[in-house]
């Protein structure tokens, strides 16, 4: 038609823009070759920068030719006049500044940057922190530029107020920014430290206030954007405030004491793991005020970091006339110490902390820190009832519950699991193990108030056990109709055990079961043993006698009870 | 140059407003020889944007075209026997009662009397007067406090049937020349200075202003170049049909655009902001937590409302407003959704519509920024001008000032073959596309006509000030009483490029009841405040003082259908002028309909080729093609002048 253009069809333009690709290959693969050659044959020189922009200009994720480069830069600052040097430096900037266009998220580019601002005699940092404000303005949550924000912040000494202000700033623009939460996670309590309580401190409330209702408008706004869920929990996990072990202690302490007379036993159990050396004097221990030298283990004996450390002790001391002894253990690295007495016609003696439920699980909370956990805990559940399906909403709610009152909020917590695990079937085996923690540590309170040895935690859906060196003195302990897949290395903790009830559960193996000095009777029916094999931790209990194997896949084997008698030869007792 | 015009073409398009330069550009794009004049000197029609000055000259012409007599049609004489004639009309009758006000103080020259005179006349200011006159005792200079000028002449009360005598215009510049014979010395406490040098925005204007706040009427005829007045107040909704076109065709490049920068809503006698976008809810400081999610959620349900039949099928009888008050909502937050995001009418607007327009609204959202609109930098004349621009580019030619006298109809065929100029100039045409205003009274005498009310107004300040001076706004101020209709209040601030540092320009529409001064005065009186010298205590809590104001209405011929006009050949088609709405996909909408019935099965406005892409071997090409190709470059510089509206070139020659 008249006036009409006339252009190039489709076919010609993809040939066009074939040829163009296939040209620049070529350029890029020869001046890849060339910089290996040059490098090979140890010429350093400004050629190699030159080749090495060509193709670090088209794709900056080529490491190999970054470190290329730098080797070229040091050279040059070796035979290069200061001046030289300034205009080098100068056009590298620039260079690097074109490749982070080219490609905003470039580790080696950033890299690059980092390391020739270090080797700069006198950088502009106030350059660098207009750079990446320009590139976060671009992509707010480009971590490798917030990265370098930290790099640059720390170099050129940037108050962290201002740091602060400019996550402020980026947060107001959109506040699904986890790199701008976690910024400020690590500016507060720089910009608020806490005199008493060490590197951990707690913010001050006005702030922890401030920083709750932030976020508060975030999750409020959108509950379904993760960043703001985690920084609110950093907030409530701060210092002390936080809802589970093992940051609820930050001094190492001597948790229990333990003497049996009859196994010429001493065992000592830590509110952490740690690790003691064999006759060193990290750990001390003194009879009757003074030293004796001993060796201490681990219950399943290898050398590692371990809540319990037990020693033997020499039988002198246990079976003399005296009407008592006094046992002192001192952790002079820990500076804790603990002492008990063991009377003339007992066969133990122990000494353990009276544990409130405060100092086991969780802190101590001040009366306003719970005053703010409880108006979280408030407008958490206005929250639900708009969400009733957001999973971080009610995994939040049943923290807080847990921090504020775990025995009271115990049947609302378990409601809210139920609820949690129908919205979120993804992670239902995490939440099932959470909660078995949550009811163990629940169980354990509730033995601690009542001073009992005994504990029953049998029909709770338990999926794991925790927390089982805090049962050191129990003797009775009923986990049967749970869901438990294996008795922990762990339960070796359970120094006094006698009687343990493990049936109707899916267990497969016995690993935690080994070495326990006083067990007598062990139930494991209607479990999930397969081979008798599994079966070979039990050897190394010298008192087992009764041990309930029914409705086990094991039963079936041919020749099965001669096999255990082989295996077991101590034990009196096998229902199969 | 105009009596060498080329005496045949495709298509001419007579009006230079948004719709037709559309067609224009579509037209020449794909190829049709293309005439486009405007009897005007400016381009745009009823779509034009003008300086200060040129606004005034504009207000003059309408006065002017008011005396034209009818001359006797020479024309006649070139009509054949077998031939018919349309005669198309000479003056617009599309603007009437406009009204000026002026405020801003005339050079620094004081009439007290004219500011009792004031009292008297008008009505805005009553209201605000007992208080200025118990703040001027304070004040040593009393009688200097009050200089606020009016240059109001009394309106005739003459029925709006006669369009030509309604006009009313009170030139501005009259009151430029009033006898002053106080002195210009103003005593301010110095105190208040300071304080009044704390809200001038910081470090842009204070180097320009050494008088402050205080803008004077001179300071803004001197500065009237940097004004771009919008004759429609519109807005480009981020995913309308217009933002598509102008990618689409490339359109977009000739043309600068910056995002509105946030909705505000006008609720107990105070402006606040409504909180729309994902970030404005997290910022909010009005809204309670349980709020932001409501809100959030209510949004959130919008976006995909189909996808939820359950949640609004029982409702979709009755109206948004009753549905919003079933719904998990605050009245607070129903009157955001309802009047500020939806913008529809509380009364009149079914919940489907209502779902609609909020959609529309969040979909729009976040594309350029943190609402839905963009506004034209330099103004909404600007968008017209860039079509031109295409169209020119592939060879259209312009002519402005261009007076068409009519349109020449074939007897026989009954299609119209031909127009005759001013010069008396016959030029051949396949298709005529005529604006609504061109055509003479015996044409639309059955058409029934909507009117606009359009209000101009300069203030000092923004209607919510916030840390930055340089915002942007869009305000709808929902109708009072059942008949009258909501009026949205557009405020631009000096960095649209459409108004002078310091000063807002501030533009109200809606649908007319009554004339724009009655209809859009009570919002202006709640908003503002008449200018005066005299500081006032609490500067905080004040309302934005006014220094100039133009009150006019707009004929709305959108809408109307074809059949209403009298006798129109098939191919004469007819373009409507602005319509009322806030984006501009009505004028999209028509122009893609007229082209397409022009130009049946072509693209529409395709994207440019590469030039990389155009074939340019001049050998086996016809000349014409080539030609059409050189034309690009030399025709590369249409219409931009917008400041030079006042006295415009025409492109093309």
């Amino acid at each position: 038609m008249h006036g009409r253009l006339k252009v190039k069809t489709s076919e010609e333009q993809a040939e066009a823009k074939r040829l163009e690709r296939e040209q620049k290959l070529k350029l890029y693969q020869s001046a890849t070759r060339a910089v290996f050659q040059k490098r090979q044959a140890g010429e350093l020189d400004e050629s190699v920068l030159e080749l090495t922009s060509q193709i670090l200009g088209a794709n900056p994720d080529f490491a190999t030719l970054w470190n290329c480069r730098r080797e070229v830069l040091q050279q040059l600052e070796a035979q290069k006049s200061p001046e030289e040097l300034a205009t080098l430096v100068k056009a590298e900037l620039g260079f690097l500044e074109s490749c982070l266009r080219v490609n905003p998220k470039s580790y080696g580019t950033w890299h690059h940057r980092c390391w020739l601002l270090g080797r700069l005699p006198e950088p502009n940092w106030a350059r660098e922190l207009e750079l990446c404000a320009r590139f976060l303005e671009v992509d707010e949550r480009n971590f490798h530029c917030w990265d370098y924000r930290r790099f640059v912040a720390a170099q050129a000494a940037v108050p962290p107020a201002e740091e602060l202000a400019f996550t402020d700033s980026l947060i107001t623009r959109n506040f699904s920014n986890y790199s701008s939460w976690h910024y400020r996670s690590c500016l507060l309590p720089q910009l608020h430290p806490q005199p008493d309580s060490g590197p951990r401190g707690r913010l001050p409330e006005d702030v922890l206030l401030k920083e709750l209702e932030l976020v508060q408008n975030a999750f409020f706004t959108d509950p379904n954007d993760q960043s703001a869920w985690f920084y609110h929990r950093w907030l409530l996990g701060r210092g002390d405030l936080w809802l589970c072990l093992p940051t609820a202690d930050p001094q190492d302490a001597l948790h229990c004491l333990h003497v049996s007379r009859d196994e010429a036993c001493l065992t000592v159990s830590f509110s952490r793991p740690l690790l003691v050396g064999s006759r060193t004097e990290t750990l001390l221990l003194m009879v009757d005020e003074s030293p004796l030298i001993v060796e201490w283990r681990t219950p399943d004996g290898r050398h590692q970091p371990s809540h319990i450390w037990l020693c033997d002790l020499p039988t002198t001391f246990l079976n003399d006339q005296l009407p008592q002894h006094t046992f002192r253990v001192i952790w002079t690295a820990g500076n804790a110490q603990k002492e008990c007495v063991i009377f003339k016609d007992c066969q133990e003696g122990w000494c353990r902390d009276s544990a409130t439920d405060e100092q086991l699980f969780r802190c101590e909370l001040s009366l306003e820190k719970s005053t703010v956990l409880q108006s979280e805990l408030k407008s958490c559940k206005e929250l639900q009832e708009l969400e009733p399906e957001n999973k971080w909403c009610l995994l939040t709610i049943i923290l807080l519950m847990r921090a504020l009152d775990p025995l009271l909020y115990e049947k609302e917590t378990l409601q809210y699991f139920e609820t949690l695990k129908a919205v979120d079937p993804m992670r239902a085996a995490y939440l099932d193990d959470l909660r078995s923690k949550f009811l163990l540590e629940n169980s354990v309170l509730r033995m601690e108030y009542a001073e009992v040895r005994v504990l029953h935690l049998a029909h709770k859906d338990l999926t794991v056990l925790c927390h089982l060196e805090q049962l050191l003195l129990v003797t009775h302990l009923d986990l049967s109709h749970n869901h438990l897949r294996a008795l922990p290395p762990a339960l070796a903790a359970l120094r006094c055990l006698e009687v343990l009830q493990a049936s109707d559960n899916v267990i497969e193996s016995l690993d935690g079961v080994t070495n326990l000095p006083r067990l007598q009777e062990l139930s494991l029916s209607n479990n999930c043993l397969q081979q008798p094999a599994a079966l070979q931790p039990l050897a190394s209990c010298p008192r087992l006698l009764h041990l309930n194997l029914q409705g086990n896949p094991l039963c079936q084997a041919v020749g099965i009870l001669e096999h255990l008698a082989q295996l077991l030869p101590s034990v009196s007792s096998i229902l199969t | 140059m105009a009596d060498n015009l080329p005496s045949e073409f495709d298509v001419i398009v007579i009006g230079t407003g948004l719709p037709e330069s559309i067609i224009a550009a579509a037209c020449s794009r794909s190829g049709q020889r293309v005439l486009h004049v405007d009897s005007r000197s400016y381009y745009g029609g009823n779509w034009a944007s003008f300086s200060f000055s040129g606004l005034l000259s504009w207000l003059k012409e309408y006065q002017e075209n008011s005396d034209i007599v009818n001359e006797s049609p020479v024309w006649q004489e070139q009509i054949l026997e077998n031939e018919e004639a349309i005669a198309l009309s000479r003056k617009d009758k599309t603007i009437q009662h406009v009204e000026v006000f002026c405020y801003a103080s005339q050079d620094l020259h004081e009439d007290v009397e004219e500011a009792g005179a004031l009292q008297k006349n008008h009505a805005s200011v009553t209201s605000t007067n007992s208080m200025e006159a118990a703040d001027s005792a304070c004040l040593p200079t009393e009688d200097k406090s009050l200089n606020t000028v009016s240059c109001e002449m009394p309106a005739e009360q003459i029925p709006s049937s006669d369009p030509e005598s309604a006009l009313v215009v009170n030139d501005a510049e009259v009151t430029g020349e009033k006898e002053n014979h106080c002195d210009d010395k103003i005593c301010v406490p110095s105190t208040s200075e300071e304080e009044t040098s704390e809200n001038v925005p910081p470090a842009e204007d204070t180097a320009e202003q050494p008088k402050k706040n205080r803008i004077t009427y001179s300071q803004i005829i001197k500065e009237g170049r940097r004004f771009n007045i919008d004759l429609v107040s519109k807005l480009l909704y981020s995913r309308g049909l217009l933002i598509d076109l102008l990618i689409k065709s490339n359109v977009s490049r000739y043309a600068e655009f910056k995002n509105v920068t946030r909705i505000l809503a006008f609720r107990e006698g105070r402006v606040e902001q409504v909180p729309c976008s994902r970030a404005d809810v997290f910022n909010s400081k009005q809204l309670t937590m349980v709020e932001k999610r409501m809100l959030m959620k209510f949004l959130t349900f919008c976006m995909e409302y189909e996808e939820h039949p359950d949640d609004y099928k029982a409702y979709e009888e009755m109206t948004f407003s009753e549905y919003l008050k079933t719904q998990k909502l605050t009245p607070n937050l129903q009157y955001f959704v309802l009047h500020s995001i939806a913008m529809i009418s509380e009364t009149a607007s079914s919940t489907i519509d209502g779902l609609k327009a909020t959609q529309n609204f969040l979909r729009c959202l976040g594309r350029y920024g943190n609402t839905p609109f963009l506004f034209p930098l330099y103004g909404q004349g600007e968008l017209p001008q860039c079509f031109c621009r295409m169209c020119a580019v592939f060879g259209g030619i312009y002519c402005l000032r261009h007076l068409v006298q009519c349109l020449v109809v074939d007897k026989e065929s009954g299609k119209c073959k031909a127009i005759i100029d001013q010069f008396g100039q016959r030029i051949i045409s396949k298709h005529f596309l005529v604006e609504d205003s061109y055509f003479s009274e015996n044409t639309c005498s059955h058409v029934q006509y909507r009117q606009i009310s359009r209000a101009v107004l300069i203030t000092d300040r923004s209607v919510l000030k916030t840390d930055s001076d340089q915002q942007i706004s869009i305000l709808t101020v929902p109708a009072e009483e059942p008949g009258s209709f909501a009026v949205r209040v557009i405020e631009l601030c000096s960095s649209t490029m459409t108004c002078m540092k310091g000063t807002y320009l501030v533009h109200l529409t809606c649908t007319s009841s009554k004339t724009a001064r009655e209809d859009l005065e009570p919002v202006v009186q709640k908003l503002f405040t008449p200018y005066t010298e005299m500081e006032i205590e609490n500067e905080e809590v004040e309302k934005p003082r006014l220094l100039w104001a133009l009150y006019f209405n707009m004929r709305d011929s959108s809408d109307i259908s074809r059949n209403c006009y009298n006798d129109l050949p098939s191919n004469v088609y007819v373009c409507s002028g602005p319509d009322c709405g806030l984006g501009n996909d009505n004028a999209v909408k028509q122009a893609e309909t007229l082209f397409q019935q022009i130009c049946p099965n072509e693209d529409f406005c395709p994207p440019p080729p590469n030039p990389e892409d155009i074939v340019l071997d001049g050998d086996s090409l016809q000349p014409e093609a080539s030609e059409s190709s050189a034309t690009q470059e030399v025709n590369l510089e249409p219409p931009k002048e917008s400041a030079n509206l006042g006295n415009p070139e025409e492109p093309s020659e």
